[in-house]
């Protein structure tokens, strides 16, 4: 019989009608309270959007939040390179090229010795390996103000004080907990089997790593990525502490752009260098966040 | 010569003594079976003899090198493991090839050892699959290949079809004895399946308890089990045990057991060896051992006696069917012919094969 027989040889069945009502009804409700909330969520990135496109008189005469009258370009333009920052009239392209240069080398370094880290504490066991990733885990915890004093009487003997090279190092180490634990618990569930048998077949700790380990862990290296360059590029306590003017990371520096000690607030041109300090660690999630949710949730391969 | 020689091996994992004093070893191109039940230690012993595990004390010897502080891949070994520990993202090729490239093996070495191994297994159109592409048996055959390109002096298996299916498990076991009888490599393989010991090994180390209970060929362990825990662990439905008493019928011994119709007397096929009356034993009966009396039956085999027993369940398998009998306080298992087989409720009259019955020691479990 085909469907269309058995659909016009249906009986109205009341407790099915039922059924699909009550879905029918929790779907709309799940809807609309995911709707207010991305509203909430969005509203103010489409307020910074929309402003970043507005001349100044018309912001000023309507308000913040209001409907645009005006577009222009030229705020992204003088947001990225004429904009005085902090007494530099260059805009914010080279906080944002400091910003690159920092978390482009402190991710990488991080990832990797996350990598190794977690290849050790969980296939080459040793005595006390556990209580060492305790102790690596507390980092984990720690809230990094409680490393600013220790930070800053570091950088000073390292004279690193003010530049970007201090920074790279502050968040080497203050990533490598988190990039540790990862690795870690991902390579925990690698069988030893596989380990075993590299070694029975001649290859060292070495070759295990980068023949055996790194090739499956794809899954865990995108997260540890994602998690380490949205980290450190968004990381402003440091950044404002322990560098000035043209050292500043482009989180730090957005701020000297609302103190900048004018008369006159340029909210257009604040609204444009805030997106342009927000554009890359978004680039990277939608380049990876799948990766992302999946490699959080998913164990190694079986 | 012998392939491989452990001496008194003992291992222990903190306060844990997970094997007493193995002393095992294996002759040129033997292939030798290490079987028991889970945690007897027979894993660990393996993973000693690849170097994967330290040693406590003893002595493990590789041909004539004695290797207990030798790295594994310098114990010239190969080994296949239960979960068989491919590399995943390596093709099968690059699989094989892994070893030797990091043994540093010459290039034309390695093609031919490749086209060799690939074409005694049959994987040569696999070779550029990936582990993941594969099935069960695949892998398995490709774990194998992987361990024999190495051409090594000893083979190691650990549990190696255990992850299979009950068909693929019956064939690849028979592949895996040819494969032997071709490559004629010395062989440890680690099984808890007393099935796969007794069809594979030309010696047969039962182990319990940290301890090699018996070291024997595969029908020698069968017939004359060295204790009650091997009796019991080899075979199944594994041997029957009942209490009994020795005593003396005229001159020669025979035992005396608690029966259904009270005390029965079966006499001992080699009854004229002298023993002492009066001694408790446990008479140990293998189920293929037990018949339907017939008269027939009497003069066919020697050394039959005879015993009356209420048949409480019967399990036809096909092939055969299995009875379960009362006699005294226990219950025996019978293996019959299907067209003979015993019915429920019956009080069958059993020719019990004496000459095939082992007699154990109830205090220390040793065959007498």
């Amino acid at each position: 019989m085909s469907d269309r027989a058995l659909a016009a040889n249906a009986v109205f069945d009341a407790e099915a009608a039922q059924a699909r009502r009550r879905w029918l009804t929790s779907r709309i409700v799940i809807y609309a309270i995911l709707v207010v909330f991305a509203v909430v969520y969005l509203a103010p990135l489409v307020v910074v959007v929309l402003n970043s496109f507005r001349d100044l008189p018309e912001i000023n005469h309507n308000g913040l939040i209001a409907w645009p009258r005006s577009f222009s370009l030229d705020y992204w333009v003088q947001a990225w390179s004429t904009y005085c920052v902090g007494g530099t009239c260059a805009g914010v392209q080279r906080n944002f090229y400091n910003s690159l240069a920092m978390t482009i080398p402190a991710t990488i370094i991080s990832t990797v010795l996350g990598a190794m880290n977690g290849y050790v504490l969980s296939k080459w066991k040793f005595r006390g390996s556990e209580f060492l990733f305790t102790c690596m885990l507390l980092g984990v915890f720690v809230p990094g103000q409680l490393s600013l004093m220790p930070w800053a009487f570091l950088l000073g003997k390292l004279h690193l004080a003010n530049s970007v090279y201090g920074l790279i190092l502050i968040h080497c180490v203050q990533g490598v907990s988190f990039t540790t634990l990862f690795c870690r618990n991902f390579y925990v569930n690698i069988p030893d089997d596989l380990i075993k048998a590299a070694r029975i077949d001649g290859a060292g700790f070495w070759r295990i790593f980068w023949k055996v380990i790194v090739p499956i862990s794809p899954p865990i290296l995108i997260v540890t990525v994602i998690w380490q360059f949205t980290g450190i590029w968004n990381e402003f306590l440091f950044g404002v502490i322990f560098t000035s003017g043209t050292q500043q990371p482009i989180t730090a520096a957005l701020v000297a752009l609302g103190a900048g000690g004018l008369s006159v607030h340029a909210y257009n041109v604040s609204s444009a260098a805030v997106l342009i300090g927000a554009f890359p660690p978004l680039l990277v999630y939608f380049l990876g966040g799948k990766y992302f949710v999946r490699g959080l949730t998913q164990g190694a391969i079986k | 010569m012998s392939s491989l020689t452990v001496r008194n091996l003992t291992k222990n994992f903190g306060m844990v003594e997970v094997l007493k004093g193995i002393d095992l070893e294996a002759r040129q191109g033997e292939f030798i079976a290490l079987v028991g039940p889970s945690g007897c230690g027979k894993s660990t012993l393996l993973a000693m003899v690849a170097g994967l595990e330290t040693v406590t004390s003893g002595e493990i010897w590789i041909g004539d090198r004695l290797v207990n502080s030798v790295a594994p891949k310098d114990r010239d070994i190969a080994m296949v493991f239960q979960s068989y520990a491919l590399y995943p993202t390596m093709t099968v090729r690059q699989n094989m090839l892994f070893g030797m490239e990091a043994r540093g093996v010459p290039k034309a070495q390695q093609l031919e050892a490749i086209e060799r191994v690939s074409g005694l297994l049959q994987i040569t159109p696999l070779l550029n699959r990936k582990p993941g592409q594969l099935s069960g048996g695949q892998r398995q055959r490709v774990a194998m290949g992987r361990a024999l390109v190495r051409d090594p002096v000893l083979f190691l298996f650990d549990e190696p079809l255990s992850n299979l299916d009950a068909k693929l498990r019956v064939e690849m076991r028979t592949e895996i004895k040819k494969l032997h009888h071709r490559v004629g490599k010395t062989t440890i393989y680690v099984t808890h399946d007393q099935v796969e010991a007794m069809t594979l090994a030309s010696r047969i180390a039962v182990m319990h308890q940290g301890q090699v209970q018996q070291f024997d060929e595969p029908q020698a362990v069968y017939d004359r089990p060295a204790n009650m825990f091997v009796a019991g662990f080899m075979g199944s439905p594994s041997m029957n045990f009942i209490p009994a008493q020795l005593v003396d019928v005229g001159g020669t011994t025979a035992v005396v057991i608690n029966g259904a119709k009270g005390r029965e007397t079966l006499a001992l096929y080699n009854g004229a060896a002298q023993r002492a009356a009066g001694k408790d034993v446990i008479l140990g009966v293998r189920p293929e051992h037990l018949f339907r009396y017939t008269p027939e039956l009497q003069a066919q085999k020697p050394g039959i006696a005879t015993l009356t027993a209420p048949v409480e369940l019967v399990e036809p398998t096909g092939a055969e069917t299995m009875a379960v009998m009362r006699i005294g306080d226990s219950e025996i298992v019978g293996r019959f012919d299907p067209d003979d087989a015993p019915r429920m409720g019956e009080d069958i009259t059993l020719g019990i094969d004496m000459s095939h019955a082992c007699l154990f020691d109830p205090s220390s479990q040793r065959l007498i």
